[in-house]
């Protein structure tokens, strides 16, 4: 522990990270999660009571939890950094409320975002997260593909297969707070880490800025390309800010492992493949991780994880594993039945149109992922989806042989 | 306030370098004046109220370049900001506003009988006549950095004062939080209902922050006089009537002006205007007398006459579609007004729209006679 943190220090900008965390403080801030101390409060010139939010017409998690209490307490207070907690809610406070789905209506800043601000992000966690209590639970993480089993999907209706997650680099803000120079730091560490993967991980770096109109068809083409974000969620949280400096993805060779620089997060990784050898994208995802974590490591960087939250995110919807298992499955009968949501929620799992969140189905053809994100391993989670989209796979089957067919029992929760 | 300012202090462990963005792809005034020099002198400056040099360009570098106009890629976040980031702003008010010094002042002229004519456009040709200006509260900071606490105390403060006025200028306010759907409907029919801004050159300087918190209209009884409240700047005032006659649009529209001045400043808040930028608003093209008088007016045969944005560059006026800024004109139909806000005082633009409108009506009757009007074409006003 103490050889790695002396790394962090040594080749890192350490001297500015230290002066604006403070002195003797340091040590235990980059150590000890539990204990962050915030940064210089704030002028205001009024009260809290008259900068209060309306949230009347609001239907999001943050404004559920934050009460003229809490945003008194909290609303003078900084992280170390400088972010807010006005700049924390403003997405929420600017999206009233999405119509299929309870956004967060939060994002952090910086990791020491979800410290400063627990007495808000803690409820909100335990609500998205079905009861997960991040005071006194453990995270577990998990990264052992040989434990999966059954991850071989019949190709007659599984036609793709994807495992997603994010990574964020430690001591550098996250997109709604990241100055120019910062998103930079995180795309040249990222890139130079990259460049270190061998075999079939081999690859190359496509920047936004400097890619040719070929090279930007050709990802579209793929469907690799990633667009500057247009979601007022994420607009109004600043993540769009600078576009598209320091934007950029990096893939591999044969085209199964992609890497979004500064979108949503400061990475986000992405393993896939056509066809149902799912069990085969999360073996390619697992290794590719642990590469890139090994190789940011060499060079004195670490990503941001703790035991409580495992890894952290910009999202609280994407804290612990930030894990999204999905296939594109075909369920024509089975998605017409009025059983099928509950069936989706018995299982865990979630289903979206093909073109991602926010879009509709097309011919049958659905996005089927897990929903859970914190307090169960990347293991657990991608085992959950293989039995649960095998479970899917079987009522179409038998649909389609004019069978009934049953709603299973719901997989047991923490509470 | 918007994202980044928080933080500046921390910004600063970083090299010039490293923080300066890219704008080499960016096509608006604030790219082409801000230099790596200027960035480093003023990015640890901030105003009184915490607004620093990132947020003021924010909105240029998320928007590199408009395909029509050039956008002048930088914003106010309270009346100081002219001061604190002069060598920004100077530059870009010169560039913008035809080379205005910063030594030049600004004449301000509410006196409506100095306006000639403007009684008689030809209503046949001259649909609408509008006058549109802002005002901004002194002491408040502006839209794109006002948390939520000043934007209500704004609108207390504006509604205080519209609802005191009497007369012609009777009305009542509609806050855009609690209107039913009937108020919603008679507004958008009458045209007077803002949206919430879409435009990112608005959205990225922050300024669609809370909406519709603090947000409301306010119009007379008689619908010709109207104030947006919290929109793009503190307070927009528009005074508007259908037909050609300006001269008694801007009558409305000083006279209302003025009683409302007279309230805010016996409340102690006065609008923010100085000797040299005149009126301050938000965005710098809009500083002096932020005014904008224009008519919609049918010239399908002078709009496609090759001479036609020459015409307009020599009278001092710009085309916009009958939707507004940015969007195109509907069946010959265009929106004309002045293009010159910091200079001249309202006066002389008014004038010259009044002035310039009349001419091209002559100019679209000659051409409907099938006659050539290369004679009439102006000098360079």
């Amino acid at each position: 522990m103490a050889s790695s943190f002396s790394r962090i220090l040594s080749s890192k900008r350490s001297v500015g990270l230290l002066s604006v965390v403070g002195g003797s403080v340091a040590a235990g801030f980059l150590l000890h999660r539990e204990h962050v101390t915030a940064g210089e409060p704030l002028r205001r010139r009024y009260p809290a009571s008259a900068e209060y939010p309306d949230l009347r017409k609001h239907n999001n998690c943050m404004a559920s939890h934050l009460t003229p209490a809490i945003y008194a307490k909290l609303c003078d207070k900084t992280t170390p950094n400088g972010f807010t907690l006005d700049q924390a809610i403003q997405t929420g406070v600017d999206n009233p409320g999405h119509p299929f789905i309870k956004t967060v209506g939060m994002v952090a800043g910086d990791e020491e975002t979800y410290e400063v601000f627990a007495d808000l992000l803690d409820p909100v966690i335990k609500e998205r997260h079905n009861g997960y209590d991040a005071r006194t639970m453990k995270h577990p993480t998990d990264l052992d593909a040989t434990k999966i089993h059954s991850g071989n999907f019949d190709e007659r209706y599984v036609l793709s297969s994807r495992v997603r997650t994010g990574r964020s680099i430690r001591g550098l803000s996250l997109p709604p707070a990241c100055t120019r120079a910062e998103r930079r730091e995180v795309e040249r560490v990222v890139v130079d880490a990259l460049a270190g993967l061998k075999g079939d991980l081999t690859g190359r770096y496509y920047s936004l800025t400097q890619m040719t109109e070929k090279e930007q068809q050709q990802l579209i083409d793929d469907h690799f390309l990633f667009d500057k974000p247009v979601s007022p969620l994420l607009t109004c949280a600043g993540m769009a800010r600078d576009w598209p400096d320091a934007r950029g993805i990096w893939h591999n060779n044969e085209k199964t492992f992609l890497i979004w620089v500064n979108e949503e997060d400061h990475t986000r990784v992405i393993s896939m493949e056509k066809g149902g050898n799912m069990k085969r994208v999360f073996e390619r995802f697992c290794k590719g991780l642990k590469e890139v974590e090994r190789l940011i490591q060499e060079r004195g960087w670490e990503f941001m994880w703790n035991e409580r939250l495992g890894y952290v995110l910009t999202c609280p919807s994407n804290l612990g594993t930030g894990l999204r298992a999905g296939v594109h499955v075909k369920l024509p009968l089975l998605s017409k039945d009025p059983r099928f949501s509950k069936i989706l929620d018995n299982l865990r799992l979630q289903k979206r149109g093909t073109g991602g969140v926010d879009t509709a189905a097309v011919g049958g053809v659905f996005d089927i992922s897990n929903l859970d994100r914190l307090g169960h391993s990347e293991v657990q989670l991608v085992q959950t989806v293989i039995d649960g989209v095998n479970y899917l796979i079987e009522c179409e089957k038998r649909l389609e042989k004019g069978q009934d067919i049953k709603v299973p029992p719901p997989i047991r929760q923490f509470k | 306030m918007p994202f980044g300012n928080t933080h500046n202090n921390f910004k600063l462990n970083y090299k010039v370098e490293e923080e300066f963005p890219d704008l080499s792809k960016h096509n608006n005034h604030m790219a082409k004046i801000l230099t790596k020099e200027i960035y480093g002198k003023l990015r640890d400056k901030q105003t009184p109220s915490g607004y620093t040099l990132d947020d003021v360009i924010q909105t240029g570098v998320d928007n590199p370049g408009h395909p029509f106009i050039m956008t002048v890629g930088c914003v106010a976040g309270d009346e100081e900001s002219y001061e604190v980031f002069k060598d920004l702003l100077d530059p870009v008010i010169s560039d913008r506003h035809g080379g205005y010094k910063p030594t030049d002042k600004h004449k301000t002229d509410l006196n409506f009988e100095n306006l000639k004519g403007g009684d008689d456009l030809d209503p046949n040709y001259v649909l609408s006549s509008r006058v549109r200006t802002g005002r901004s509260i002194k002491g408040y900071t502006l839209p794109p950095h006002n948390s939520r606490g000043e934007r209500r105390a704004i609108e207390k403060l504006a509604v205080e004062a519209l609802t005191s006025l009497d007369g012609e200028f009777k009305g009542k306010y509609y806050p855009l939080k609690s209107m039913t759907d009937a108020e919603q409907e008679q507004l958008i029919s009458d045209h007077f209902l803002f949206d919430k801004p879409v435009s990112p050159l608005l959205t990225c300087a922050g300024m669609a922050r809370d909406w519709p918190d603090g947000r409301g209209i306010w119009h007379n009884d008689n619908k010709t006089f109207l104030v947006w409240v919290n929109e793009e700047d503190h307070l927009r005032v528009i005074s508007m009537q259908k037909g050609g006659n300006m001269r008694e649009v801007f009558r409305r529209f000083c006279v209302g002006l003025q009683k409302i001045e007279e309230i805010f400043k016996k409340h102690n808040h006065g609008f923010m205007w100085n000797e040299h930028l005149g009126y301050i608003l938000t965005c710098p093209s809009n500083l002096g007398t932020g005014l904008r008088g224009g008519v919609h007016v049918k010239l399908p045969k002078l709009s496609t006459h090759p001479k036609f944005e020459e015409i307009l560059t020599r009278l001092r006026l710009q085309k916009r579609g009958t939707g507004g800024v940015d969007t195109a004109s509907v069946g010959g139909v265009f929106d004309i007004s002045n293009a010159d806000r910091l200079g001249s005082s309202e006066v002389d633009q008014v004038q010259l729209v009044v002035d310039g409108v009349k001419l091209m009506v002559e100019m679209e009757k000659k051409l409907e006679k099938g006659e050539a009007i290369d004679g009439m074409i102006p000098a360079q006003k």
